[in-house]
């Protein structure tokens, strides 16, 4: 038992990471501050695409939603990272990072702002687009603050998912919270700073499970 | 143009490479059905002995699907590997892999069939224990079907999304697509082998994107 | 007199794929007049109020508007011609998310630009017009059926149109609240408003309609006179149609 405590529960060593761990997190708060607004926004014109009755705009966005949703995001990480560089493309491990989720988190988020779309009833746009409001306006007033409302817990369970995704950019090095903890467990041999930068995941992104689950709750009501 | 294609699809680098990341599909391929089964076993028990309503063991089961849903993957996946042997426990990578993904699965994969139990209207399990068939009987041939029913659409999208964390592996040496594709990519000098796992991946996962598509689609449609 | 109308359907026909729902359909509304249409459902007489705003795409024909062709003219100019021509819907369609008073005011900022206060003021003012005053911030499910279709018929009047199309208001609501709603239109006629009513409220429209159109089969069968339509009908299918409904 005391091994156990000494080899994950370290205070000491808890203690002396801390600092260093808390400077991972705030380049995590910043990556999942890029990366989670360039998905919504992002998401939202791919769900538009894949809604719009012009075929040349839907196919292509409907298949871009299919790859990305296909391939894992470490997968495009990499890509990006390793791969573009051989054709002569060098990007910084941030800008890897939020390129290769935006692909993937705007294929994600469309798919949940699609099924909020199609479920504002259709009198809604008619009713709307009667009182002369343009395409635009309708959407922007009236249909999709129904429609952000009727997916709210997607979107959320969405959102926690993103903030887990950034963990992912420890892969190439970018010093975000699991990159600094993994750094400060290959040096101290212990693996506490791991279990340190778990509880940090945990306090962030409990409530938000939390939170959807009482929604989903609520919704199903 | 021509650098282009040299680049990232170099014909003799696929050859020479395509059999790793052959190999590494079927690894791949073989802890991903491992993960779907243990995972969605395991969330499907505990929905059910959720369904029993003992306070104490209800609360450790909601604590166990919220902390697996909080934490990534990656953040337990060394933990495992790198911190478990120091205790004693030495996990092969394929091995650590396997436990990490099947208890995310299942952590979901409860709260998924408990929300389908929970939208099981309470007049048929009432219907069900006053025809006498008990509340385990009634659990498993009227409320779990139905529940099964309404979990299957979010039930594939999420397994989708785990089993596509088996490219987490690369980080602790599990020989899957994406790590021999990476391997491969530093001894041949060439991007061709990460197009060769882009390639295997979508392969592997894009006939299930557009099966979870059909499925969504459809069973909203039943639903109405 | 020179007739000028307010709305005038030109040789209207609509097409779904192979299905031709309106055909040749020619019909003017004079200014302040409340024309009534009545026929069988599929009749083609919603399509044809919908047509009336662009709703639905006519496959040809005109629509011309106070002396202007609205099949003519860019998205904007569609948009500033559905300004002019309110419409109120079988299922009301207010927006969940918005007050009562904003249901109204929304399209007054957005599509016509005015002001806050002027706005606000104009929507206290349709309102109070349809007696719903007190229930400005309310929210729509706080409301029921027949004041839901009466802050939708304020929602259209705020943006004084030209001409007032209803698509079935009644048709979704209870019987005792039906009373409401009629009365609300009733006044309107009153005031002089163009009205292009599709219903199945017979007593309402022998009583207030200045004309009457019996629709069936995408064509306009006959129209005249309340008392010619529900009198003496000319037409085989009027009788058979109005014999049905009444008893």
């Amino acid at each position: 038992m005391d091994i156990f405590l000494d080899q994950f529960f370290n205070l000491a060593i808890m203690t002396k990471v801390f600092p260093l761990l808390l400077k991972g997190l705030w380049m995590t708060v910043k990556l999942c501050i890029a990366v989670i607004l360039l998905g919504l926004v992002g998401g939202l014109f791919v769900a538009l695409g894949n809604l719009s009755p012009q075929r040349w705009v839907r196919w292509p966005t409907v298949v871009y939603t299919d790859v990305f949703r296909a391939l894992p995001p470490l997968v495009l990480l990499i890509f990006i990272y390793s791969g573009l560089p051989f054709a002569g493309i060098k990007v910084s491990p941030f800008t890897a990072v939020v390129i290769a989720f935006l692909l993937n988190n705007s294929s994600y988020y469309a798919e949940v702002y699609r099924a909020g779309l199609i479920s504002v009833a259709k009198g809604q746009w008619e009713a709307a687009a009667s009182t002369g409001l343009s395409r635009s306006q309708v959407l922007t007033y009236v249909v999709l603050p129904q429609a952000v409302r009727n997916v709210l817990p997607d979107l959320l369970s969405n959102t926690v998912e993103v903030v887990k995704l950034t963990s992912l950019a420890s892969v190439i090095s970018l010093s975000e919270l699991l990159y600094s903890a993994d750094m400060a467990r290959s040096v101290t041999y212990n693996a506490s700073p791991l279990v340190l930068a778990a509880l940090f995941y945990l306090v962030l992104l409990w409530p938000l499970v939390r939170l959807v689950s009482h929604f989903q709750r609520r919704l199903a009501a | 143009m021509d650098r282009f294609l040299d680049t990232f699809f170099n014909p003799v680098v696929m050859a020479k490479y395509a059999p790793d990341v052959i190999g590494g599909m079927g690894v791949t391929l073989t802890i991903a059905a491992a993960v779907i089964f243990a995972g969605i076993g395991l969330g499907l028990a505990l929905a059910c002995l959720r369904a029993y309503g003992l306070t104490i063991l209800n609360f450790f089961i909601i604590c166990y699907a919220d902390i697996f849903r909080s934490l990534p993957p990656l953040v337990l996946i060394l933990i495992l590997y790198f911190g478990f042997p120091s205790i004693g426990i030495r996990l092969s990578g394929p091995m650590v892999l396997f436990v990490v993904l099947s208890l995310t699965l299942a952590a979901f994969a409860e709260e998924i069939f408990w929300a389908g139990f929970s939208s099981v209207e309470k007049g048929q399990w009432e219907a069900g224990i006053a025809t006498g068939l008990g509340f385990t009987r009634t659990l498993a041939y009227v409320a779990l079907p139905q529940a099964v029913r309404l979990a299957m659409p979010p039930l594939v999208n999420r397994v989708l999304a785990i089993t596509k964390m088996t490219a987490l592996g690369s980080a602790i040496g599990v020989a899957e697509i994406l790590s021999t594709s990476t391997t491969a990519q530093s001894f041949s000098g060439s991007a061709t082998p990460l197009t060769l796992s882009v390639i295997a991946y979508l392969v592997i996962f894009l006939p299930m994107v557009v099966f979870a598509r059909w499925l969504e689609r459809n069973s909203a449609w039943k639903s109405r | 007199m020179a007739y000028r109308p307010m709305l005038e359907i030109v040789a209207l026909e609509k097409r779904f794929g192979s299905n031709t729902v309106l055909k040749n359909i020619d019909l003017k509304v004079a200014g302040g007049e409340l024309v009534f249409v009545i026929g069988p459902s599929g009749s083609g007489k919603s399509t044809m109020l919908r047509c009336c705003n662009r709703l639905e795409e006519p496959t040809s024909g005109d629509i011309i508007l106070d002396g202007r062709n609205i099949m003519s003219g860019t998205s904007r100019d569609l948009n500033r011609m559905r300004l002019q021509v309110g419409m109120v819907f079988q299922g009301f369609h207010l927006y969940p998310h918005m007050s009562v008073l904003k249901n109204v005011t929304l399209a007054q900022r957005k599509a016509l630009k005015r002001s806050k206060p002027d706005a606000d003021a104009r929507a206290m003012d349709m309102l109070e017009r349809v007696g719903l005053a007190h229930k400005a911030n309310a929210y729509p499910a706080e409301l029921s059926g027949g004041q839901q279709q009466r802050v939708a018929i304020a929602r259209a009047l705020a943006l004084d149109p030209k001409v007032m199309l209803f698509d079935e208001p009644t048709s979704a609501l209870d019987p005792e609240l039906v009373g409401s709603v009629l009365k609300v239109m009733k006044d309107l006629k009153s005031k002089g408003m163009t009205m292009l009513v599709v219903s199945h409220e017979m007593a309402f429209a022998r009583e207030t309609a200045d004309r009457v159109v019996f629709m069936d089969g995408g064509v306009v069968v006959e129209e005249g006179k309340p008392e010619e339509i529900f009198g003496a009908p000319k037409a085989e299918r009027t009788r058979t149609f109005l014999s049905r409904v009444s008893s």
